[in-house]
C-alpha cells in the first residue's frame, strides 16, 4: 500500500497525460515525416515529465532513472540515430502516405481510446493504493493501440517506425504508475534496446530506399500467396 | 567446473563467435561452427545438470534454468550448431547459383549476425527476469532482420520489413503485459521470475492477470505466428536463406510460444480466471485449421514449411489447452521435437532450391533423380514434420490426440485430428510431387546445371536427421526424465 499523494500531483500528472495523448495523436495524423518525429520527441518528453512527477510524488528513486533513460534514448539518441540512418527521408519534409484519411483516422483513434478504457476499467478497482494508475494505465494502453493503428495505416517506413516507438512510450507511460522497481539491469537493457531497435530499423529503411528508390513500404507487395 | 558459470558461458561463447567472425571474415564460418559446437556441449551439460540436480540459479538471480527451460535450450543449441555447419557450403553454393542475379548477398554480415541472433534466443530460457526475457525476444527480431534480408533484393527487404513491423508491434503490446506482471509479482512480494509469478498468481488480481495474458497472447502470438498475426512468417521464410529459416522456424518462433506456455500454470492457479485452457485451445485450433487449409494451396516449398510451422505452433498451443495428461509426451515433447525436425526440413528445402534454382513447386519435379540425397531428405523431412511414424513428432501428436479423446474432449480433439490429417495430406502430396514427379515439361533453366551439393550441408543434414529419427522410438533415460520434469512445470500447482 502506497502513501496517499496530493491532489496537485494528480492534477499535474493528469495534465501531462493529456499532453501525452495530444502528442500521440500528432504522430498518428501529421502529414509530414519531420512533424511526426517532432511529435514523438515531445511525447517522449511528456513521458519523462510524468516519470519525474511520479518520482517526486512517490519518492521513487528508480523513476528518476527511467526519466533519465527515456530522455537520453528517445529525445536525444533516437533522432540522432534516425538522422544518421535515414536522414534524407526524415528531414526532407516528405509527405506521409497513408491508407486511411485523417478524419477517419481520428474517428478510429476515438474508438480505440474507448476500447483501451474499457479494457483497463476492470483492472483499476483492484489497484488499491496505486494513486496514478487510473491516469497512466488507460492512457498507456490507448497509446499502445494508437501506435499499432499507426503502423497498420501508414505506408511509410519511417512513419511506421514512429508508430512502434509511440507504442513503447505507451507501454512505459502505463507502467511507471504501477512499476517503479525494475531492476537496474533491466533498466540498462531497456535503455540499450530502444536505440538498437531504431538503428536497425533505420538501416533497414536505408536499404529499402537504396533498392527501391523510396521508403514507401506500402508499395512493397510482391510477396503473397497466389 | 562451477555450474553457476554455465548460463553466462553459454551466452559468452556465441558473443565471442560473433566478435571473432567480425575480426576475421575469411575464417568467420569456422569460428561460428566452433562457437556453436562449444555452445551445444555447454547446453547439454546444463540440461544434464538440471536433470540430475534440479534448477540452476546463478549470478545473484540474473540467470535461472529449470527443466522446461533446459528442454527448450537443447534444440536451440542443436539448431544453432547444425545451421552454422550447413551455412558454410550452402551460402557459397547459393551465391554460385544466383550469380546471374543482380542481388549481392550480405555474406560479410551473415556470421556475426547469426551468432548474435543465436545469443539472444539462448538468453530467453536462461535469464530469470521477465523484463530481460522480453528484451531478448525483442532483440531476436532486431538481429535477424538483416538475415532475412540477406539477399538485399526488393522481395527480401519487403519480407524483412513485414517481419520487423509485425513482430515489433507484437513485442510492444506484450511489453505492457510484462510490466503488468512485474507489478503483480511485486505486489505479492515475489520476484519477477517464473517461480515468483507462480507463487504470486493465486493472490494476483484476476482482471490484471487476464489483461496481461491477453496482451501476451496478441503480442507474443504475432511472433509465434498465430493466425491472424502469421502473415510475416511465410514471406520471411520464402526469402531468407535456408540456414536462417532453420533457426527462425525451428527455435525462434518457439521462443515466444515458450513464454505463452509458461504463463499457463499461473493463469490456472488464479481462482478468478475461469477456464484458461479455452483461450489456448481456441487460439491453437484457429491457427492449426487455417495453416492446414493454406497448406493445400501453397505454391512455394519454403512457404509450405513456413505454414507447417504455423500449424505446429497451433498444435502445441491446443495441446497445452487440452490438459495436464498431454503435457509429457505431448506439449513439451512437441516443442522439443519440432525444433530439430523443422530445421532438417529447411536444410532439405535449401538444397532443393539450389539444385533447381527456384522454390516454385510447379517447376520442381524429380528431385530424387537429380539428387537422391536432397530428394530423400525432403521426403523424409516432410513425413517427419507431418507426424508420420517412426519420427519424433509422431510420438507427440499421437499422445496429444490419444489423451484428448481419452479425457473426453471430443470436439477440440476431433477438430485437431481433422486439421492434422488435412495438413498431412497436403504436405505428403506436395513432397511426392517434388521428389517423384517426372522431370518433364519443366522449363530449360530449371532443369539445367548441376551444382555440387556442399559436404558441410550434407553433414549438417545427417546430424539433424539423428534426433529426428532416433527420438521417435528411443529416448535416453535422462532426456525422458527431463521431459517429465518439464511437463510437470506446465501443470497447475496444487
Amino acid at each position: 500500500m502506497m502513501a496517499p499523494v496530493s491532489s496537485i500531483m494528480l492534477s499535474i500528472d493528469g495534465s501531462i497525460a493529456a499532453l501525452f495523448v495530444v502528442f500521440g495523436l500528432g504522430v498518428m495524423v501529421s502529414r509530414q515525416m519531420l512533424a511526426s518525429l517532432r511529435f514523438f520527441m515531445w511525447q517522449a518528453s511528456a513521458l519523462t515529465a510524468s516519470a519525474l512527477a511520479l518520482a517526486y510524488a512517490l519518492q521513487a528513486v528508480n523513476l528518476l532513472w527511467v526519466a533519465l533513460i527515456t530522455f537520453t534514448t528517445k529525445v536525444i539518441a533516437v533522432p540522432l540515430v534516425l538522422r544518421w540512418a535515414a536522414g534524407e527521408e526524415v528531414y526532407g519534409r516528405r509527405e506521409v502516405d497513408q491508407a486511411m484519411g485523417i478524419p477517419a483516422s481520428v474517428l478510429v483513434a476515438a474508438m480505440l481510446a474507448l476500447v483501451g478504457w474499457f479494457a483497463v476499467a476492470p483492472v483499476l478497482p483492484t489497484l488499491h493504493g496505486v494513486p496514478f494508475a487510473a491516469i497512466n494505465l488507460p492512457t498507456g494502453l490507448i497509446m499502445v493501440l494508437w501506435g499499432a493503428f499507426t503502423v497498420a495505416v501508414r505506408r511509410e517506413s519511417v512513419a511506421q517506425l514512429m508508430g512502434l516507438l509511440i507504442m513503447e512510450n505507451g507501454a512505459f507511460f502505463g507502467s511507471i504508475a504501477i512499476v517503479h522497481n525494475l531492476t537496474v539491469i533491466a533498466e540498462i537493457a531497456a535503455a540499450v534496446d530502444v536505440p538498437i531497435v531504431a538503428l536497425v530499423i533505420g538501416l533497414l529503411i536505408r536499404s529499402i530506399r537504396r533498392i527501391t528508390g523510396s521508403t514507401r513500404v506500402g508499395t512493397l507487395d510482391k510477396l503473397h500467396e497466389r | 567446473m562451477n555450474v553457476e558459470w554455465l548460463p553466462a558461458l553459454i551466452l559468452l561463447v556465441p558473443l565471442s563467435g560473433a566478435l571473432l567472425a567480425l575480426l576475421n571474415r575469411r575464417a568467420a564460418p569456422y569460428f561460428s561452427v566452433f562457437a556453436a559446437f562449444i555452445t551445444l556441449i555447454l547446453g547439454i551439460s546444463a540440461a544434464w545438470h538440471v536433470e540430475a540436480h534440479g534448477p540452476i540459479h546463478a549470478s545473484d538471480g540474473l540467470f535461472a534454468l529449470d527443466a522446461l527451460g533446459a528442454l527448450y535450450l537443447l534444440p536451440v543449441c542443436f539448431v544453432y550448431f547444425t545451421s552454422s555447419l550447413y551455412a558454410i557450403g550452402y551460402l557459397w553454393a547459393r551465391q554460385q547459383e544466383q550469380a546471374k542475379d543482380e542481388a549481392e548477398p550480405r555474406y560479410r554480415q551473415y556470421f556475426p549476425l547469426m551468432n548474435v541472433f543465436a545469443l539472444v534466443i539462448l538468453a530467453v530460457p536462461l535469464v530469470a527476469n521477465l523484463a530481460l526475457m522480453w528484451i531478448a525476444i525483442e532483440l531476436t527480431t532486431v538481429f535477424s532482420a538483416f538475415l532475412v534480408a540477406y539477399e538485399d533484393r526488393a522481395e527480401a527487404l519487403e519480407a524483412a520489413w513485414k517481419y520487423v513491423a509485425l513482430t515489433s508491434m507484437g513485442a510492444m503490446i506484450a511489453l505492457l503485459g510484462v510490466l503488468m506482471l512485474y507489478y503483480g509479482t511485486h505486489a505479492a512480494g515475489q520476484a519477477p521470475t517464473w517461480d515468483g509469478l507462480l507463487c504470486a498468481a493465486p493472490h494476483m488480481s484476476a482482471p490484471l492477470l487476464l489483461l496481461a495474458f491477453v496482451l501476451w497472447l496478441i503480442g507474443f502470438g504475432a511472433k509465434t505466428g498465430l493466425v491472424p498475426m502469421h502473415t510475416w512468417l511465410p514471406d520471411a521464410h520464402s526469402q531468407a536463406p535456408a540456414s536462417v529459416c532453420a533457426v527462425l522456424s525451428g527455435v525462434e518462433t518457439s521462443a515466444a510460444l515458450y513464454m505463452l506456455l509458461r504463463i499457463y500454470p499461473a493463469l490456472a492457479a488464479n481462482p478468478g480466471i475461469h477456464d484458461p485452457a479455452a483461450w489456448y485451445m481456441t487460439a491453437g485450433l484457429i491457427t492449426v485449421g487455417s495453416a492446414a487449409f493454406m497448406l493445400l494451396q501453397v505454391h512455394d516449398f519454403k512457404r509450405m514449411f513456413a505454414y507447417s510451422t504455423i500449424e505446429h505452433m497451433g498444435i502445441i498451443l491446443t495441446a497445452c489447452g487440452i490438459g495436464a495428461a498431454v503435457h509429457e509426451q505431448g506439449t513439451v515433447y512437441q516443442l522439443f521435437a519440432h525444433g530439430f525436425t523443422k530445421s532438417f526440413c529447411f536444410f532439405a528445402a535449401g538444397l532443393a532450391g539450389i539444385i533447381f534454382g527456384t522454390q516454385e513447386i510447379a517447376k520442381v519435379r524429380g528431385l530424387i533423380s537429380r539428387s537422391p540425397a536432397a530428394g530423400w531428405a525432403l521426403v523424409l523431412g516432410t513425413l517427419a514434420i507431418a507426424g508420420a511414424p517412426p519420427f519424433a513428432l509422431f510420438l507427440s501428436e499421437f499422445e496429444i490426440l490419444y489423451t484428448g479423446y481419452s479425457s473426453g474432449q471430443y470436439l477440440p480433439t476431433g477438430l485437431l485430428t481433422a486439421f492434422i490429417v488435412i495438413a498431412f495430406i497436403a504436405l505428403a502430396y506436395q513432397a511426392t510431387r517434388i521428389a517423384f514427379g517426372a522431370p518433364d515439361n519443366i522449363p530449360e533453366q530449371h532443369t539445367a546445371p548441376t551444382i555440387k551439393i556442399p559436404r558441410s550441408s550434407l553433414a549438417a543434414m545427417a546430424i539433424a536427421f539423428i534426433p529426428m529419427f532416433v527420438f521417435g522410438f528411443y529416448l535416453p533415460a535422462p532426456l525422458l526424465h527431463l521431459v517429465h520434469e518439464a511437463a510437470l512445470m506446465l501443470e497447475v500447482p496444487a
